[in-house]
């Protein structure tokens, strides 16, 4: 059998981005289906290309390629191309071009980065991601959501920037393209460092997230939820795993985050810090860099990716059918959005790492490898914050909007591909935590060489035991109100110092630089003019007497001599009038000079 | 309309959930104990092998959230429309 159309593998970036472009073509059941077929053709391609270097182009002597496929970006691929399926199937009734453009166009750049095996590739990417994940904000179409997404394409122009320096001085120093494994010893590993670290939301570069996701569409939220921060994720552990500064980030990333979801309103708000949250996971798996904990912080990407996006969908759903999403707004919707609850329930066991549920079997493969290399103080943070998501993810979000205080709204049921959606999303959730083998077998290195077990008797009990007894303290403190109320009101975080610092920025610039510009017009464009007008309009009468009152002055005529002088040149030159023998010495010097020239 | 579930609007029904939710606790205060007097317990750290170590550590750790997140209220809360008044 020779070769068919079906044995050839395609970039599936290019496949979600080029397929992108044609959406606007189709109409009606045609358009939906056609969406749902992109990250299917997708899939199939992935499964069929080998490891190995595919897509191979060149730029300007230096070699773009677009597939560097093994292990680690194939395992991210995989999840990114089953996440955008879930998304559109969620997103599918949205009449709006727009946002299924841009979200496919996203999906595609994260899966550039993924797969991208040189700098300029990654770069390309990653800009394209920030571009495109603009518009799922704008697309809300508040003035709320168009100052967010200002804010939020800044914040990423700026990480892109660093990105960008960075890669230009990695190559000056290195002569090649090639993006690999680096070490934090050099300006231009920094600057790729604190690009990465932007779009992975590590503090106190993370505010751009909790501003921005809160106000994008209901569906548009939920690719938000995936693609960049966990890409980030997967650049990160591509390039700086084992770096220890990322311990020590990652786990204050886990800790701080919980306290502002605590006393958040908007229930999207607290999703986002709970990301972050969990983010901070990942990212200190990375940074203790052993194999278990590389493994831990890549699979914890994996589930993550779906119970957010799960939690995110069942926020969005409440969203769409009530139009509000603030914990004082909502609250016991179970009665009439049961299935809603029910996933939204399932999501909030996932990111909890209840036993059975997804995030058991990724999170504490993090944890344990912390406590194989004996860090004490990581441990310690890391269990502190396991404890904290029950307290705000798992046990906040799902009892103040489905159970809490009766808002009083009888809302329906989202429509039947929200909830398809959010049933495969749940599925997938629980048969992880069920089930974790399949997933174990696609982690970038073995299970069993890092002799990991997550379903222990001892484990089981210690998780359980943190988790519920941190729910009885939860309903303890709530029932003799201590627990934080719930009120309307937002709190600073560090964007404080962009959007106040931003206005006194503008207020500064204003007074130097608008300062500066008042002298330069005054200077420039009148003074200097006009004195130049006034010496071009008696200019050769200036001239005259420049070279006539030093001569006069010399030749030992006093003060009122060449007053006089003065007065009469003036006037020679105002009527035209010179004497006849000036004219007649000048005419004749004019000859000379004439003459001698020729 | 389709009927509502109205489950937890009965004090009852709240009650018996409460009430099983405390058998669980206990239920784990238990198989703790099994563990620790069998010898099962082989945590990374000395610590994690005592008696109710993450019962004690998971209570405390909440509690520690929720008083922190009210202190962090006093520096942070502002109003809603906080960026939006000149």
């Amino acid at each position: 059998m020779g070769p068919s159309i079906l044995d050839a593998t395609y970039s599936p970036a290019l496949i979600f981005i080029l397929g992108a472009l044609l959406i606007p073509a189709f109409k009606g059941r045609a358009k939906q289906g056609y969406l749902l077929l992109l990250p299917v053709i997708a899939f199939i391609s992935l499964i069929n290309t080998p490891d190995g270097n595919h897509w191979v182009f060149s730029l300007l002597d230096y070699p773009l390629v677009l597939g560097r496929v093994d292990a680690l970006s194939r395992v991210f691929g995989y999840i990114f191309v089953l996440i955008a399926f879930i998304a559109l199937i969620f997103a599918i009734q949205v009449k709006d071009d727009l946002q299924h453009v841009t979200g496919l166009l996203y999906a595609g750049g994260a899966l550039g980065v993924t797969f991208a095996g040189d700098l300029f590739s990654l770069y390309i990417f990653w800009e394209l991601m920030a571009v495109a994940s603009t518009f799922l904000i704008l697309a809300r179409r508040t003035k709320r959501a168009q100052a967010a997404a200002y804010r939020y394409i800044l914040v990423h122009v700026f990480g892109g920037l660093c990105l960008l320096a960075g890669i230009v001085l990695k190559i000056s120093e290195t002569g090649t393209t090639t993006f690999g494994a680096m070490q934090l010893d050099s300006l231009s590993s920094w600057l790729l460092f604190v690009g990465i670290a932007v779009n992975a939301a590590i503090p106190p570069l993370h505010p751009w997230l909790q501003d921005a996701y809160p106000e994008a569409t209901p569906t548009g939220s939920v690719f938000l939820s995936a693609f960049t921060t966990k890409s980030a994720v997967y650049v990160m552990a591509r390039t700086f795993a084992g770096a220890e500064v990322l311990i020590w980030l990652g786990a204050f990333m886990t800790i701080f985050p919980v306290f502002y979801a605590e006393i958040e309103n908007d229930i999207r708000r607290v999703l986002s810090y709970s990301l972050m949250n969990q983010v901070g996971f990942m990212m200190c798996g990375i940074g203790i860099g052993t194999q278990l904990a590389l493994n831990g912080a890549v699979s914890h990407a994996f589930c993550h990716i779906l119970y957010k996006a799960l939690l995110f969908m069942s926020a969005g759903a409440v969203l769409h059918v009530t139009g509000k999403i603030k914990c004082t707004e909502i609250g016991g919707l179970y009665k009439t959005m049961p299935l809603t609850c029910l996933f939204c329930i399932v999501g909030a066991a996932s990111i909890s790492a209840f036993p059975l549920f997804s995030g058991f079997v990724s999170k504490s493969m993090i944890i344990s490898a912390a406590g194989n290399e004996h860090i004490v103080l990581a441990w310690l943070m890391l269990q502190f914050a396991s404890a904290g998501v029950i307290a705000h993810a798992g046990i906040k979000v799902p009892f103040f909007t489905f159970f809490g205080h009766d808002s009083g709204i009888r809302a329906k049921e989202p429509p039947l591909n929200m909830l398809v959606a959010m049933g495969i999303a749940a599925f997938l959730c629980v048969f992880i935590g069920v089930y974790p083998q399949p997933l174990y077998a696609i982690l970038p290195f073995p299970v069993e060489a890092a002799r990991y077990v997550p379903y222990s008797g001892q484990h089981v009990v210690g998780q359980l035991q943190l988790l519920l007894f941190g729910i009885f303290a939860f309903f303890l403190l709530l029932r003799a109100g201590y627990y934080p109320s719930e009120v309307r009101a937002m709190n600073l975080d560090v964007d404080w110092f962009y959007r106040k610092g931003g206005a006194g920025f503008y207020r500064l610039m204003d007074k130097s630089l608008n300062g500066l510009n008042r002298i330069c017009n005054l200077i420039f464009a009148e003074d200097l003019p006009r004195n130049i007008a006034r010496f071009a309009k008696n200019g050769a009468t200036r001239l005259t007497l420049m070279v006539l009152l030093p001569v006069r002055a010399i030749a030992g005529a006093d003060k009122s001599q060449l007053d006089d002088m003065k007065k009469k040149v003036y006037l020679a030159f105002e009527t035209g009038s010179f004497p006849l023998g000036i004219s007649a010495a000048f005419a004749t010097l004019a000859l000379i000079i004439i003459y001698l020239i020729r | 309309m389709k009927k509502e579930l109205t489950i937890f609007d009965d004090p009852n029904n709240v009650k018996k959930l409460i009430r099983f939710f405390y058998v669980v606790l206990g239920a784990l205060l238990g198989a703790d104990f099994y563990l620790y007097f069998g010898h099962l317990k082989h945590g990374h750290f000395a610590w994690e092998d005592k008696p109710q170590f993450f019962a004690v550590y998971g209570f405390v750790c909440c509690v520690l959230v929720i008083f922190g997140a009210k202190l962090l209220r006093v520096f942070v809360m502002r109003k809603e429309n906080h960026y939006d008044s000149k």
